[in-house]
Formats: C-alpha cells, sequence, structure tokens
C-alpha cells in the first residue's frame, strides 16, 4: 500500500478553459456577463426586456443554456440578436467547455455585449467559472426574501443581483428592503437593481449599466 | 446534482496519478470539501462509487476533510471563521471580508494497492 500524493482543484480542467474563454473575450474588447437565477425567476423575460431597450443601440449577442429545448433561443432571436442555444440534456449548470463550443457560431469581432443565461439553478452554477466578468444573479419577489439566506454561494459569488418582478409586491409576503439586506449580508460589494419585466421599471437603468460597462470593456488585441 | 460530472472530473485526475509500470487498486481517494463549495459528499459518494466500476478505482472509499468556512478581514486584518449567510468579521464587525477558506474542491491524495488490492 502506498501513498500518492496528488493536491490538484477538481475543477482545474473548467477552471483553464474559463480561462482562455476570458482571454479570447479581453482580445475582443467582449463584457461577459452569467445570467443565473433559480428556474422561473425571470431570466429570459428580463434578457427579452433588455435586448428590447438595446437591440440597435449596443451589438450584442446571447448564448442560452437550458435543459432542454431551444425555446429561450427562439424567444431571443425575435430581437434581432445573433443567439446560441445549449442544450445541457439534463446538466443542471453551464460548463466552460460548452460557452467556448457555443463561441465558435458567434462573430465576436461584432459583438460588445455577451449575456450568458445559465441553466436555472442557484447551486451548481456557482461553481463552474464560464470566463465571464461577472455574475448577475436574478431574485424575484415571488421566491420570498430569504433565498440569499439559502443560497449563500451564489450571491457572494455574485457582483450584480436584480430584484425582478417588483411590481408584484403589493400581492406577496415578501419584502424588497429585507431581500437587499439579506444579500448585502452575504456580498456588501453587490449593486443591486429592482425591475419588473411586465412594468418595465427598472429596465432603462439596468440597461444603461449595461451599456457602460459593455464601454469599459478594454480590448487587449 | 452536479455532484456527477465532480466524480468524473476526481476519477479522471486519479487516473491521471496512477503509475504506469504496474495494475495498482486505489482504496483511497482524499478529498479537501468546502463548506461553501455546494457538493453534497453522500450524492458525490454516491456517483463515485457508480462511476469507478470497471475502473482501478472500483470500491475506493472517498474521505472527505471538509473546510469551514474561513474569511480574513480588512480592516483588523484577523481571519475567523463566519457563517456563509453572515459576512461580518466577529472581532471587529466589519464587512470587508476576503474569503480565506471554506470554497476548496481539491484532491489531496490517494492510497493505492498492487494488483487487486490484496498485495504488499
Amino acid at each position: 500500500m502506498s501513498v500518492i500524493t496528488i493536491e490538484r482543484k477538481v475543477l482545474e480542467k473548467n477552471d483553464e478553459i474559463a480561462r482562455q474563454n476570458r482571454a479570447l473575450f479581453a482580445e475582443h474588447g467582449l463584457f461577459v456577463i452569467n445570467l443565473v437565477s433559480s428556474p422561473g425567476a425571470g431570466k429570459t423575460s428580463l434578457l427579452e426586456r433588455t435586448l428590447e431597450h438595446l437591440a440597435g443601440s449596443l451589438p450584442l449577442a446571447v448564448i442560452e443554456g437550458d435543459v432542454q429545448t431551444d425555446l429561450d433561443a427562439q424567444r431571443v432571436a425575435r430581437y434581432g440578436v445573433p443567439a446560441v442555444q445549449i442544450v445541457t440534456a439534463g446538466g443542471c449548470h453551464l460548463e466552460a467547455q460548452l460557452v467556448r463550443d457555443a463561441l465558435g457560431a458567434l462573430d465576436l469581432a461584432r459583438v460588445r455585449l455577451l449575456i450568458i443565461e445559465n441553466v436555472g439553478n442557484l447551486v451548481c452554477p456557482s461553481n463552474y467559472d464560464l470566463g465571464e466578468a461577472m455574475k448577475v444573479v436574478v431574485a424575484s419577489t415571488t421566491e420570498g426574501d430569504d433565498k440569499p439566506l439559502k443560497y449563500p454561494a451564489m450571491f457572494r459569488n455574485a457582483a450584480v443581483m436584480i430584484i425582478n418582478k417588483i411590481d408584484l409586491v403589493p400581492y406577496l409576503p415578501c419584502d424588497p428592503a429585507r431581500l437587499r439586506a439579506n444579500a448585502l449580508q452575504i456580498n456588501p460589494a453587490l449593486r443591486v437593481f429592482e425591475t419588473s419585466c411586465t412594468t418595465g421599471a427598472g429596465i432603462p437603468a439596468w440597461s444603461a449599466w449595461l451599456v457602460e460597462q459593455s464601454g469599459s470593456a478594454v480590448r487587449t488585441a | 446534482m452536479h455532484e456527477l460530472s465532480i466524480a468524473q472530473s476526481i476519477l479522471e485526475i486519479v487516473r491521471q496519478n496512477l503509475p504506469l509500470d504496474r495494475e495498482v487498486s486505489v482504496s483511497v481517494v482524499r478529498l479537501r470539501i468546502g463548506v461553501m463549495a455546494g457538493v453534497i459528499p453522500d450524492s458525490l459518494e454516491f456517483c463515485f462509487s457508480a462511476i469507478a466500476q470497471g475502473t482501478p478505482a472500483e470500491g475506493a472509499a472517498l474521505e472527505i476533510e471538509h473546510v469551514p468556512l474561513t474569511a480574513r478581514c480588512a480592516a483588523c486584518g484577523r481571519e475567523s471563521a463566519i457563517e456563509p449567510t453572515r459576512f461580518i468579521c466577529p472581532l471587529c464587525g466589519s464587512n470587508d471580508l476576503t474569503v480565506a477558506g471554506g470554497r476548496e474542491m481539491q484532491v489531496r491524495e490517494i492510497e493505492i494497492a498492487d494488483g487487486n488490492g490484496s498485495g504488499p
């Protein structure tokens, strides 16, 4: 019997591909966000509203991750935005390799903002770096204000939190101030936006922020 | 849910580290996993034992060293254990913290035996 010392990160392969993706994004001066949430929080609706607001003024592209179907890519394609669907066929998260494969279908030279919509899941995607500049977590008011406490890793790893379905607050036992406080207790640096994809509230501020961030992404080559 | 893909990565790393000059079997795989890594140990063990069948790691036990969440405080410079839901320095009350431990997901070492495991 003998012991072999290994000391290697389990996800080192994913991390390495994510690093290569990040270098490729930097080369093209691309701002890339990884949009995460639980199922039904409104990622795709938010994306549609954002595209409605930005299409024509900011060259963007979308990578859609879903367990099954290309329904989301179809929804997004209506806005005339290049969209690639990744079907994970049961997989609960996107991995860097899947994103790299999808990038082949996009003309990155023509894109400034790439939005990657992850599979609806607040656990697994927090472990998998895709090469993005930041994770944006969508928490909807219908999920309750304790969501950040239940999934702290995701809220800690995100740079932005969007409180979606803000129009439903009058009908729900959810206090957006408490939701915000719970998230900030885990990650005081979180940038918070409140949106409603039904009324359009908050979409201009969120979109303007995306434009500003995309403008400051520096091209390295 | 993602334990299967993590188990596959672990098995791949284990196999890459086996000696090439002789047949061995792996009896123990030692892992270091942080409390904030989002891994469910039971699920990981189940997935690993399933995919390890027919490989040198068939029947290997997973020994997991759980790493608590610790953070370094920028205000007072000290490191403390904290709760995942409350990123506040227990010593000075600052919230300017950097995670020092608790996110790890590493393969530390393996124990191997020659042949079918009954060797010296």
